[in-house]
């Protein structure tokens, strides 16, 4: 879970023993789980993270609020928002980093530095709350941004997949998956799943020339 | 059903923007080209007497290589005042990164980029893996 200003991960503080990373490591990577309060995003880091998830945070001044829409900021000299993060070296070079970030548009000022050069991002969502996801959604779409739409069922889903994909208005291409946000072996499978999307664009991307990135 | 946008806007957090003025010497922008949340960083000498103390608790702390995300998590700081921090040691040679070789572009593009297959597929080694 997460809040302005508050989150379920603990901040670091004095936690001088963090696991170092290898010694080899030469790249680290991202992968941004995103959704509404109380999904389950941290929970699915912990799941998988070799380190307890960390809190930390971004402060943006006034002076940079504004491109959207100020009515509810004005007055205010920063916004903070806390965000968490969990690790997984996945082998002696690349290291992947996992962060769950709040989906509200409230904080559109953390997404373009988030996914900025992130593999992709997981859209975790509650059946009982399937509007929480919509701004993720639309966001992600817009910024063309790959991506997978995860279930978490907490408890017994109160919506079919085929009626969550209408009740998102999802493309037929993104993948949506099932998930239990605690179990290990679930939430593997969803990023799992995610790179496997991406690789699938990526390398039609690469097939066609468009899209490609820059680095071939 | 359809997707709408909330429009919700509370609970806007303060923080202390005096605090955080000193430790940054009134500065409010870092290269964020060089320093992405995940760029590795490590440090190339040891602190030294008479040093800014966040400068040195970087040091310590990047005897090893640490993500930038790690750093600000570790020193409780926010990350744009982490990646100033960061940028000093980066000017003044106390610091290296490790530039990723082969993710996407970390600066804004028009179009996103997605990353090079062959590093997907490494990734996907790595998760089946664990």
């Amino acid at each position: 879970m997460d809040s302005v200003g508050f989150s379920a991960a603990p901040p670091a503080g004095m936690l001088e023993n963090l696991a170092p990373l290898r010694e080899t490591v030469r790249e680290g990577l991202k992968i941004v789980i995103v959704g509404g309060f109380g999904v389950g995003k941290t929970t699915l880091v912990r799941a998988v993270s070799e380190i307890r998830p960390l809190s930390t945070e971004e402060v943006m001044t006034e002076a940079g609020v504004g491109i959207d829409d100020t009515a509810g900021l004005r007055g205010k000299a920063t916004t903070t928002v806390a965000f968490d993060f969990g690790r997984i070296s996945l082998d002696d070079q690349l290291v992947l980093y996992l962060f769950g970030a709040p989906g509200q548009e409230r904080f559109w000022f953390l997404w373009d530095r988030l996914f900025t050069g992130s593999l992709g991002a997981v859209v975790l969502v509650d059946t009982r709350r399937v509007e929480d996801s919509w701004y993720a959604i639309d966001r992600l779409e817009h910024q063309k941004v790959p991506f997978v739409v995860a279930r978490n069922n907490f408890g017994p889903p109160t919506h079919s997949i085929a009626e969550l994909r209408d009740a998102l208005s999802l493309d037929p291409h993104v993948p949506l998956l099932d998930c239990d946000a605690r179990s290990r072996e679930a939430s593997k499978a969803v990023l799992i799943g995610l790179v496997d999307h991406v690789l699938a664009l990526s390398t039609a991307a690469r097939g066609t020339g468009a899209l490609a990135g820059r680095r071939a | 059903m359809s997707r709408g946008h909330g429009s919700t806007r509370g609970n806007i957090d303060r923080e202390s923007p005096d605090r955080l003025y000193t430790i940054t010497g009134g500065r409010s922008r870092a290269d964020v080209d060089t320093f992405d949340l995940v760029t590795l960083v490590i440090a190339e000498c040891d602190p030294s007497p008479g040093m800014q103390s966040e400068h040195a608790r970087i040091l310590r702390f990047c005897q090893s290589a640490r993500a930038v995300v790690e750093i600000a998590a570790q020193l409780r700081l926010p990350i744009s005042v982490t990646r100033i921090l960061l940028c000093d040691l980066l000017d003044s040679g106390r610091v290296v990164v490790r530039q990723p070789a082969r993710s996407a572009p970390r600066r804004p593009v028009a179009e996103f980029a997605y990353a090079h297959p062959e590093l997907l597929k490494e990734v996907l080694v790595g998760l089946r893996r664990l």
